[in-house]
């Protein structure tokens, strides 16, 4: 039944299979085809579900795939190129690789300052030259969800880090896809990034995750972090995808005793995009921070849905999102923290503020506890509302025009979250674009002082 | 020729049924003047202040405001900020994430815009701010801070005073500048106005306050009684001290006397 709300192109596209399959080996063509039937199945999941409730599904069933393989000589020359230049990170980075469409582009990547033993590569060879480790983490904790079977069943390629144990990588590690589809609504491209990082004990490391393309596509990302013991992982995704382009992704972490995460998730474009992050603090002293900036207009809409376990004891936890919704923009939060039977000493701190810059934007945020231990600590705390007004008038009383003041208040409310950001040339980035956005200097930089939100550090 | 204006002006919360808050205010300020406004809490003293300033939570349901030959109560809030008007507020508020230094500077450049003036440039309002600062025994890490951000109520109204002084305006408004300060925080901020107000011969300023003992420090011309939405007495700077001595309803029941 489900399989008739599935456009017809999107079931050729799943019979057809990734174009690189021939290589795949056996466990994972069987992984591919389980994937596959479960996608098939159940399709895009319905508006009953609790979680999909918001989820403007149309968009979705409308999505029309282009089934044959991409057409690059179509492209007009320059598009990717333009792409590179503006969001590659280049030397600043300590490797660069780029994906185009999600193909891996070894001209446009770099890996010379990578310290002797960690494991960067394509994730297409790492199915060769690391197959044991690949085959058993791959899909172990990205679970079974809709946009999960799909890029289970249909990525080309993707990532895949294995920092050995002790190894510590200076300057982030980027990973940029580019997604290029065609301008029409038709034939949209399609692009399964998949991510599989293990950090074995006490290495450390930077990540971003960028995602930006022009015109019609869909993509649906599945990242795995697995965190040895006391390993410190940075991971910044930054979505800057197209106007038309739907963006799904799906990022699981396991902590192991005394890891860190910490995720800055920045959501800048896409008409639609829904990020699934869940992490599970998997071993004593573990503790990780989530932060979320997002800021749309027009009519788009995001979602995040976040699930924070709490599975051991004496984990600190934070979490602080932010939302900037302008014209008819739509968003969701929902927030769980799930405290398990025994994890007591938990220490997790919640927060969710969102800022309506029209009357017809509308956010939704959901902060949700479950608690099944004794001696915890859980807060959340969620705000919605319009720029402050005790504020915007005690600038205009100085002399600053009320247009100027809004513009800065917004910027200083997203700064909460972008001075965080330890990848320089990240945060650099977030906040220029948030700068043009406002009309302010790009020379702006927002205090770095006052921890005035205690859910986030 | 008066700076100021006020005349029989009424003033209510702009909301559906609000009462007059402002019952008609008159009061005439001089260039050069500074006036003090004595009254109890909840009398209208704050209230005026934030109608002068332009708050738009307030609505004029009555009577005039002339400040320097023009119609005050037409103009945007910023638009009083740019012609010379600054209100140091009661309770200043807390803005995370703008820095001291971005938002000083914004201020300053839109009021020389406005003035036909040349913007300053990074170095030269830095020069302006280091000489305001000393002023008033500021530390330099506050440019960088957030504006209010975790300040004390003492460090707070400061700031108020600091940013009069680097704003330089004609008309300023004290509105209870002296509250939540101790003897020595009083002393260093009265001294800071006191030598705002000597800079420029012909600027006014208007303090509201509760207490006598801001007066010690600043000399007033003028003392005013605001009692219930209106100024029912005014005299010379020994008022206060009448008021100090016999309290409001002192002065109140004299005049129903």
């Amino acid at each position: 039944m489900a399989e008739q709300l599935l456009d017809n192109s999107m079931l050729r596209l799943l019979e057809r299979g990734p174009l690189c399959a021939a290589n795949d080996p056996s466990w994972l063509a069987e992984v591919r085809r389980a994937a596959r039937q479960r996608f098939e199945q159940t399709g895009w999941p319905s508006s009953e579900r609790e979680d999909w409730r918001f989820t403007p599904r149309r968009q979705l069933e409308a999505f029309s795939p282009r089934v044959e393989a991409d057409d690059a000589a179509g492209r007009e020359p320059g598009r990717v190129e333009a792409l590179l230049s503006r969001h590659g990170l280049g030397q600043e980075a300590a490797a660069e690789l780029v994906f185009i469409n999600g193909r891996y582009q070894a001209s446009l990547s770099h890996m010379r300052q990578l310290p002797r033993g960690v494991m960067l590569l394509p994730l297409r060879e790492a199915l060769q030259s690391d197959q044991g480790r690949v085959r058993e983490q791959l899909g172990r904790l990205a679970g079974e969800s809709a946009p999960v079977s799909l890029n289970s069943a249909l990525f080309e390629d993707g990532a895949y880090l294995f920092l050995p144990r002790g190894m510590e990588v200076q300057g982030p590690i980027h990973l940029l896809f580019l997604n290029d589809g065609p301008e029409q609504e038709r034939d949209g491209a399609t692009i399964f990034p998949r991510l599989l990082l293990i950090a074995a004990d006490a290495a450390a490391a930077s990540i971003v995750e960028t995602h930006a393309g022009r015109g019609w596509y869909l993509s649906s990302a599945v990242a795995e972090l697995f965190l040895g013991r006391d390993s410190r992982v940075e991971y910044n995704k930054l979505q800057e995808e197209s106007a038309q382009a739907i963006h799904l992704s799906a990022l699981h972490g396991r902590l192991g005793q005394g890891a860190s995460l910490v995720s800055h998730s920045i959501t800048l474009g896409a008409k639609l995009s829904r990020n699934v992050l869940e992490a599970t603090l998997d071993g004593e002293r573990a503790q990780t921070t989530l932060n979320g900036l997002v800021f749309m207009d027009g009519d788009s809409h995001s979602e995040n849905h976040t699930l924070l376990r709490h599975a051991k004891p004496n984990c600190p936890s934070h979490e602080l999102y932010k939302h900037i919704l302008a014209d008819r923009a739509s968003a969701v939060f929902r927030g769980k923290i799930y405290v398990d039977p025994g994890a007591d000493g938990t220490d997790a701190k919640q927060n969710s503020k969102s800022l309506l810059l029209s009357d017809q934007a509308t956010m939704d945020a959901m902060p949700a506890l479950e608690i099944y231990a004794d001696d915890v600590k859980c807060t959340h705390g969620s705000t919605i509302g319009p720029l402050d007004d005790e504020m915007t008038f005690y600038l205009r009383s100085r002399g600053v025009s009320l247009e100027a003041a809004r513009h800065l208040l917004t910027y200083a409310f997203a700064a909460d979250v972008t001075r965080r950001i330890s990848v320089g040339p990240l945060r650099q980035r977030v906040e220029d674009f948030l700068a043009s956005r406002e009309n302010l200097p790009l020379d702006l930089r927002i205090t770095e002082t006052g921890a005035h939100d205690d859910a986030a550090r | 020729m008066a700076l100021l204006e006020i005349e029989n002006l009424r003033a209510r919360v702009a909301v559906p049924g609000g009462r007059d808050i402002l019952k008609g205010v008159n009061l005439t300020l001089e260039a050069g003047q500074v006036h003090a406004i004595m009254g109890r809490n909840g009398s209208g003293k704050s209230t005026l202040c934030q109608v002068l300033a332009g708050r738009e939570t307030y609505e004029v349901t009555g009577g005039s405001v002339r400040y320097d030959g023009k119609d005050l109560l037409e103009l945007s809030a910023e638009e009083r900020a740019r012609e010379g008007l600054f209100l140091a507020f009661q309770y200043p508020v807390e803005i995370p994430g703008v820095s001291t230094s971005y938002f000083l500077k914004a201020a300053v450049n839109a009021q020389r815009k406005h003035r036909g003036e040349k913007e300053l440039d990074a170095a030269q309002f830095l020069k302006l701010v280091r000489e305001k600062m000393k002023l008033l025994e500021m530390d330099a890490s506050f440019m960088n801070r957030a504006v209010n951000e975790g300040f004390s109520g003492g460090e707070k109204k400061r700031n108020e005073i600091f940013q009069m002084a680097v704003l330089n305006p004609r008309l300023g408004l004290l509105d209870e500048t002296d509250s939540g300060l101790d003897i020595d925080a009083l002393k260093i901020v009265s001294n800071g106005v006191n030598r705002v107000q000597e800079q420029d011969r012909t600027r006014a300023m208007l303090l509201v306050t509760h207490y006598q003992r801001l007066l010690n420090y600043i000399v007033p011309d003028r003392v005013h009684v605001m009692i219930d939405g209106r100024i029912i007495k005014s005299g010379g700077k020994e008022l206060a001290l009448q008021l100090e001595e016999r309290g409001y309803e002192g002065v109140e029941g004299e005049l129903v006397a």
